[in-house]
């Protein structure tokens, strides 16, 4: 198979910044004895030169699709690069120091452009949410809580269909919607609301259980599944529960006044 | 330049980003355009003759220059050798830039600018490193600093 080796190693010589960089022990393919080789580390590509003078590399090693793995038995600071697959090469290779070892295992398993890949698209699914969620705050706190539609709750940046119903729960309103009566706590403590009045004289009513936070900051957002209009609507729901049975409680205690 | 051709060639065998069949052009002298099956696969072009597994080349598609020539064709160059280019012609306007979008993405450089710049919003927004929970915000190739390309 052909490859585009005068590019190749123009790529590898050129003075864009190599990731890695040193001196490492090649073990030969037949012998078995260990060559120096000056070996550069960019992107997915690890090249070898003879002398780190030399103007073009002996080889490369793709570094797709391979583990590597530390192999240091007999304090020779050796490790290797595993590819899978029947009849497949194991690259072995020593460093020179224990910390250079570890630095080279640590940027070789992750120079694979698929698991930059996974970052970026977690990043890129990371940053929609945050934008999305800063955005939602925003408009609900520019407006009344019952002003804002349903609509905006429930849309959210469609990428992955797998991800939708996951990203597209609304971060929790905060205190909009439960603090109806004023001078009242944004979140009333207390029993149950099903629960009769056996209200203590501090507590009020007990909301129903606090829907799952959507956390802003780069975290996962809770494994809440249920649809955005069925969360709006049961969100709703439970403003208006909450706003009786505090109404109710408010009446009993001034029923109870003498 | 020895390269592990083994485990290249079962890249080649991975699912494509993008596949397709369409006529080629190699640049070297007296070669025409060519059916050819072109498979893309992370920063990789494989291109194969339609009936065959293997392929007959890959292209390395780092610190390349993907230029929209005529209708329907794009050329690929390496920026050191301009001159020397392998020219795409596609049937259709659309899968022509389809290919140009596609291809100007695939680069390693491409991805890693994305995520420093993915990085630095998420940090500006939420005033934390999303890297940190991977354990790599420190590697010298995610870093903020503008590098010499």
């Amino acid at each position: 198979m052909k490859l585009n080796e005068r590019s190749l190693a123009f790529y590898a010589t050129c003075d864009s910044p190599a990731d890695s960089a040193g001196f490492l022990y090649k073990r030969g393919e037949r012998h078995g004895a260990y060559h120096r080789r000056w070996f550069v580390l960019k992107g997915n590509m690890l090249f070898y030169f003879e002398e780190r003078e030399s103007r073009e590399p002996v080889g490369v090693i793709v570094l797709e699709g391979c583990t590597v793995e530390l192999c240091d038995s007999r304090g020779e600071f050796a490790f290797a690069i595993r590819f899978g697959g029947a009849k497949s090469r194991t690259y072995v290779l020593a460093a020179e120091s224990h910390a250079a070892m570890e630095a080279w295992v640590k940027a070789l398993s992750r120079a694979s452009f698929d698991y930059l890949r996974l970052v970026v698209r977690e990043l890129e699914q990371q940053l929609a949410r945050v934008q999305w969620s800063s955005n939602v705050e925003r408009r609900v706190l520019e407006r009344e809580p019952e002003q804002v539609p349903e609509r905006e709750l429930e849309r959210a940046p469609e990428q992955d269909p797998e991800r939708a119903l996951e990203r597209r729960a609304p971060r929790e309103n905060g205190c909009a919607v439960w603090n109806m009566a004023p001078g009242t706590d944004p979140l009333p403590r207390g029993a149950a609301p099903h629960r009769a009045s056996g209200c203590e004289a501090e507590a009020g009513p007990r909301p129903p259980p606090v829907p799952p936070r959507c956390r802003a900051s780069g975290g996962e957002p809770a494994g809440n599944t249920t649809e955005p209009s069925a969360f709006s609507r049961l969100h709703e729901r439970y403003g208006s529960e909450v706003a009786r049975l505090r109404q109710q409680w408010l009446e009993r205690q001034q029923g109870q006044q003498p | 330049m020895r390269y592990n051709e083994r485990e290249l060639l079962c890249l080649a065998r991975q699912p494509a980003e993008k596949a397709a069949e369409i006529l080629m052009r190699v640049p070297k002298k007296g070669s025409g355009l060519k059916r050819r099956l072109v498979k893309l696969v992370v920063n990789f072009l494989f291109y194969f003759r339609t009936d065959e597994a293997e392929p007959i080349g890959a292209l390395l598609l780092e610190h390349c220059r993907i230029t929209k020539e005529e209708e329907n064709v794009f050329s690929i160059s390496f920026i050191e050798e301009p001159e020397r280019k392998y020219c795409f012609e596609c049937d259709s306007e659309e899968q022509c830039q389809e290919w140009i979008e596609a291809l100007k993405r695939a680069s390693y450089e491409f991805m890693r600018r994305s995520l420093i710049f993915y990085r630095n919003e998420i940090q500006k927004m939420t005033g934390k490193d999303p890297l940190e929970q991977y354990g790599i915000s420190e590697e010298a190739r995610f870093q903020l600093a503008t590098r010499k390309q």
